[in-house]
Parts: structure tokens; C-alpha cells; sequence
């Protein structure tokens, strides 16, 4: 299982990369590369909004489905990779 | 009805002897059980060939757990498997990416005007003709005090001048009514307000004299004073500041003055600001940038502008009348050539040669030097050539020079909030505000004063309400303006690209 610690590593030292979470599909962080209050603020919070998001594609359309978000913030951009078990979180300081 | 059935047997298998099994419990040990712990190991895995106690499963967990073996979620490798590919290409995509830059959005209703939102006036000054000479907010950021005096009048003169303060967060200001207003034996060149008492102000005059109010006193402000002694300024202060002095860092005054000497004063119980340490620039001591060529002669460099760096306590620059700008430090031990200070309890202080490093000069008076609050090595320096020249401290050359004016320029400052943003005060009656971030030489803005066209001689940014800007005119009014947003904004990229203005040009 080193391969999944070795992933977030290789996805941490990426450019301006400050952190990578997995969640689980309650939200639940099972991996960080970040402190434990903020994994669990970020964790807690983009599942909420992924999920919201997913439901508004399919609303739209339910023949379509979320594939990716990513959020721009005047500090950082956040990435989420959503599927159905799990999410992956990137935060990235692009201006780095 | 009834028929003979044979049925197969069930058997109970007696339980006797587990029942004893169970029971059994050791109700006495001759031998203490065998406790062992590891405190660190470099190998993941162990393995023992034989021994008398238990094997402990808890304890060999821990020493894995901490590598891999927590409890798995299933799917989660392949799950990474899957997002990793397209998690990697959008982060370096990301990173080169510049499709935000400069991006902004309207979240609130911004401020996209410049306004003037005082024009403060002092009746008295005004009649008599007097000019705003310097500028200074107070530590909180809500009193800003200006001196009167002459600026186009070499003269010497005994004419009477004012620092005046206006309160502008207080109801019922009076725009053409100081709330103090101190009368002052002779022309006030400088002001400065103390870092942390808002009630402190230190002022350098025409006449070589410096002195520290009090506006808090109602009956007599002068709070401390150098008199007319040998060893003050002969000729005018054209720079007063505080700085942290001595061990337990209490702040003293240090003025700088057209003879050439930086002195620096501690304010005394008695009234009386006491010579503490002392600088002198003299011409043959100033090192030499090879194009220095003009300044011959031995004698002083006067001092036209001061400024200290708020990233190194040591250092401050000068900027002289024949056009010198000289990088100095305070803890020098270098004597200056044949001149010594007596304080009036007849001790002698000596004064020292500061000049570390010359810049590439300027012809004519360097009006105003400032460092950048963003970036240790940048400082700008304006003078009678209408140019703004934009230094590193680590060459002699200039990275960027600017035409500002065709004019002269008296003033210029960085802003407070915004890397990139400097604001400069000209001799035509306007602000001009530079972006080095547009790579334009065009101002961003230019703020008219409204004044006919004579000179801005000041400006200061407010420390506090970063929106403010004053700025001090030849006619005696003081402008007070609200900046845009997009003045005082930081954009997301601005310290990146203060640092690469200052890298990319000094190669």
C-alpha cells in the first residue's frame, strides 16, 4: 500500500502544490499531507461542495456527471477529483 | 397406528475435561513476566527465532502502522491510479498557466474613483504666504500635522512659522481650522510623528534647530529642544525621523541638515535634546563610484533627504544637494576628517563617516529617497531632474529611470498596500502615480492638485487608512485623497513581481 503514500508524494511535489487530502465518501479524510485541523476543514467542506456540485450537473442534465472541480481563489486553487468512493483534494498556490 | 420407528442416536460428547481446560488459571508464577519495548528501529520488519514469552501482537503492529499497515480502504489504490494522471497534468498546466492573471472580481462594490476628501487650510499661513513644506500621519492614523515655511526662498529670515494638525476622524472638523496650531520661531523644513505616542512630533528648522512637541500640553507644546548651540545644524534640517537607539531601544531623533552632519538627539527630561551620536559627510571621505567627477573640492555634502530602510536598523540613505545618493550605516568607525561636536556639558562626541556605498549621481538636489516596504534591496530616489530612479542597493546604477515630470520632483513614496505602486509629488501641482507592474512609462494616474499649476512639495500615504493619501502645495492647502481600489489593492502576483523586477534588471 506505499503506493498510495507514494502518489500523494509525487502529486506534493508538483509546483506551488501545498497539500493533497483523500476523503472518503462521507467526507472523512483517510490520507493528508497537511495538519490534521485543516485536512479535516478542507475535507469536510469540498465534499460537501462536490457533492452539491454533482448534483446541480446532473439536475442540468442527467444524462452528464461531475468529472473534475476546481475552484479559484485569489490565493490558491483548489483541485477535487471526485469519484464515487472517494475524493482527491490538491491545493495549489499557482502565483509560486 | 403405531409402528415400531427406529430413530439414530445423538450423542452429547462430555464436556468434562474442557470444562477443567476453561477453569484452568495460573494462580501463582515464579518467574515476573518478561516486559520488552522498542523504542526505534530502521528495520521494518523483525524476526525472532524463539522465546519464552508471548508474542505481543499489539506491539508489532505499532512498529508497521506507522509505515503501511493501516487499516486499507479498499479501492483506494486504484482509485489514485485513475486521477493521478489528470491531477498532475492540470497542476503543471496550473503552474505555467497565466490565464488569471490580473484577473479581478467584483465581489463588493469598489471604490473606482479618486476623491478629494479634504482640502485643509490654515487662514493665517495662507495670508502670509506660506508653503506646506512636510507632511506626517500620526501612528494611529487619524491626525496628520503639516508644517508651514519657504521652500523658493533661500534666504535666511526670521519669519515666523506653524505646524498645524487636523484631526480628520473627528466630528466637526474644521477643514480651514487646525485643531493645534503651534507658532514656531522660523520656518519648519520637517515633521515627523513619533512611532507609537500620537502626541509627539519632531521638526527640523530653517534655522538648524530641532525640536519635539507635545500637542497633548495645551500651555507650552515645545517639549524638548537643541537651542542655538555650536553644535547643532548650522544650516537647515531637511529631515527629521525617529529610530530605535541604545540598549533598551527607547527612540531617540535623528536630523539630517544641508552642512552635512547627522545627528542624532535624545529627548531629555529638561527640556533639552542631547547630542547622542553624530555623522558627518565630507567629500574627500565619500566613496568614489568612478563617474564622480564633478564633485571637487573639499567640504561638505549637504543633506537634501534621509531615508531609513525598514528591513535593516543599520543602514540609511542620503540624498545630497550636488546629487549623491550614498548608502551609510550607523555603526561605522570611521572618524570623519577634522570635526568634533561638543555637547553643552562640553563632552565631545565624534563624528563619523557613515558613507559606505555612492550611487551613481544625479545632477541636481536628490528632494526625497524612500525605501520599498516590500523589498529589502529596492529604493527609489527623486531630484531636480525630473526623474524617478528606481535602485538596488546592490548596484550603482539605477534598474529603471522614469520621467516624472518636466519639473522638479519633491517627493516620492511607495505605497503602503501595493508592491508595485509608487506615487510621486512634481513641481507642475500633480500626484503622479506610477505602476511598475504595467511596464508603461506612463503614470497610472495623475492626481491635479488644483492649485494653478505651482508645486506639491510632500506626500505621505497614511500608515493605517491605506486609502489616504496627502499631499502638501505651495498655496498652503493640504489635499487629503481617497485612492480607487485599484490603487491600493494588492493584484495576486505584485511580490513575485517586484522580486523579478529586481533579479531580471540587475543582471
Amino acid at each position: 500500500m506505499a503506493e498510495v503514500e507514494e502518489t500523494l508524494k509525487r502529486i506534493q511535489t508538483h509546483k506551488g502544490v501545498i497539500g493533497a487530502i483523500v476523503a472518503n465518501a462521507e467526507g472523512i479524510p483517510i490520507r493528508t499531507t497537511l495538519d490534521n485541523s485543516t485536512t479535516v476543514q478542507y475535507a469536510g467542506l469540498l465534499h460537501q461542495l462536490t457533492m452539491k456540485a454533482r448534483s446541480t450537473v446532473r439536475d442540468i442534465d442527467p444524462q452528464n456527471d461531475l468529472t473534475f472541480l476546481r475552484i479559484r481563489s485569489k490565493k490558491h486553487e483548489i483541485m477535487v477529483a471526485p469519484e464515487k468512493e472517494y475524493l482527491l483534494i490538491v491545493i495549489q498556490n499557482p502565483s509560486e | 397406528m403405531f409402528t415400531d420407528e427406529t430413530l439414530e442416536t445423538v450423542g452429547t460428547e462430555s464436556l468434562w475435561r474442557k470444562s477443567r481446560q476453561f477453569e484452568h488459571d495460573s494462580r501463582g508464577c515464579q518467574t515476573t513476566p518478561i516486559e520488552k519495548v522498542e523504542t526505534e528501529a530502521q528495520v521494518v520488519c523483525c524476526s525472532e527465532n524463539g522465546t519464552q514469552t508471548d508474542p505481543d501482537d499489539h506491539h508489532m503492529h505499532s512498529l508497521f502502522a506507522s509505515h503501511e499497515h493501516r487499516p486499507d480502504s479498499p479501492g483506494l489504490r486504484d482509485f489514485l491510479h485513475r486521477v493521478e494522471d489528470i491531477v498532475i497534468r492540470e497542476l503543471t498546466k496550473n503552474a505555467k498557466s497565466h490565464a488569471f492573471d490580473g484577473f479581478e472580481v467584483n465581489w463588493e462594490e469598489r471604490n473606482q474613483t479618486v476623491s478629494c476628501v479634504h482640502r485643509l487650510q490654515h487662514s493665517e499661513a495662507q495670508e502670509r504666504g506660506l508653503q506646506v513644506t512636510s507632511l506626517t500621519w500620526s501612528s494611529t492614523g487619524s491626525v496628520i500635522a503639516c508644517a508651514f515655511g519657504r521652500v523658493d526662498d533661500g534666504d535666511w529670515s526670521t519669519e515666523k512659522s506653524f505646524v498645524c494638525t487636523w484631526n480628520l476622524d473627528r466630528r466637526g472638523l474644521d477643514e480651514n481650522r487646525p485643531d493645534v496650531s503651534i507658532d514656531v520661531s522660523a520656518a519648519v523644513m520637517c515633521l515627523a510623528f513619533h512611532p507609537s505616542r500620537p502626541s509627539l512630533i519632531a521638526g527640523g528648522l530653517y534655522s538648524g534647530e530641532v525640536m519635539v512637541w507635545d500637542t497633548s500640553r495645551t500651555q507650552d507644546p515645545v517639549l524638548a529642544q537643541t537651542g542655538m548651540l555650536a553644535h547643532t545644524h548650522r544650516d537647515p534640517v531637511y529631515q527629521v525621523c525617529w529610530v530605535p537607539w541604545g540598549r533598551r531601544g527607547e527612540l531617540a531623533v535623528l536630523s539630517a541638515g544641508t552642512e552635512g552632519r547627522v545627528l542624532l538627539w535624545n529627548v531629555g527630561a529638561d527640556g533639552k535634546l542631547g547630542l547622542s551620536a553624530g555623522y558627518a559627510l565630507v567629500k574627500q571621505q565619500v566613496p568614489h563610484s568612478g563617474t564622480l567627477s564633478k564633485a571637487r573640492g573639499s567640504g561638505c555634502v549637504g543633506i537634501t533627504s534621509l531615508a531609513l530602510s525598514p528591513w535593516d536598523p543599520d543602514m540609511f540613505l542620503v540624498g545630497s544637494e550636488g546629487g549623491l545618493v550614498l548608502k551609510c550605516s550607523f555603526s561605522t568607525q570611521t572618524v570623519a576628517a577634522a570635526e568634533i561636536a561638543t555637547t553643552s556639558e562640553g563632552e565631545s562626541v565624534t563624528l563619523l563617516a557613515p558613507a559606505q556605498f555612492c550611487f551613481s549621481p544625479r545632477c541636481g538636489p536628490v528632494h526625497s529617497l524612500h525605501c520599498s516596504p516590500f523589498h529589502r534591496n529596492l529604493f527609489l530616489s527623486v531630484g531636480t531632474d525630473g526623474l524617478a530612479h528606481l535602485h538596488s542597493l546592490l548596484q550603482p546604477d539605477p534598474l529603471l529611470s522614469l520621467r516624472v515630470s518636466d519639473s522638479y520632483v519633491f517627493g516620492v513614496r511607495w505605497s503602503p498596500t501595493r508592491p508595485l505602486l509608487f506615487a510621486a509629488a512634481t513641481g507642475q501641482g500633480s500626484v503622479q502615480i506610477f505602476d511598475l507592474g504595467r511596464r508603461s512609462l506612463r503614470p497610472a494616474a495623475v492626481i491635479d492638485q488644483n492649485i494653478k499649476g505651482r508645486p506639491v512639495y510632500c506626500l505621505e500615504f497614511n500608515p493605517r487608512q491605506t486609502h489616504l493619501l496627502a499631499a502638501g502645495n505651495a498655496d498652503g492647502t493640504i489635499n487629503i485623497w481617497h485612492l480607487s481600489a485599484e490603487l491600493t489593492e494588492q493584484g495576486s502576483r505584485e511580490g513575485a513581481q517586484l522580486e523579478q523586477l529586481a533579479n531580471e534588471l540587475a543582471e
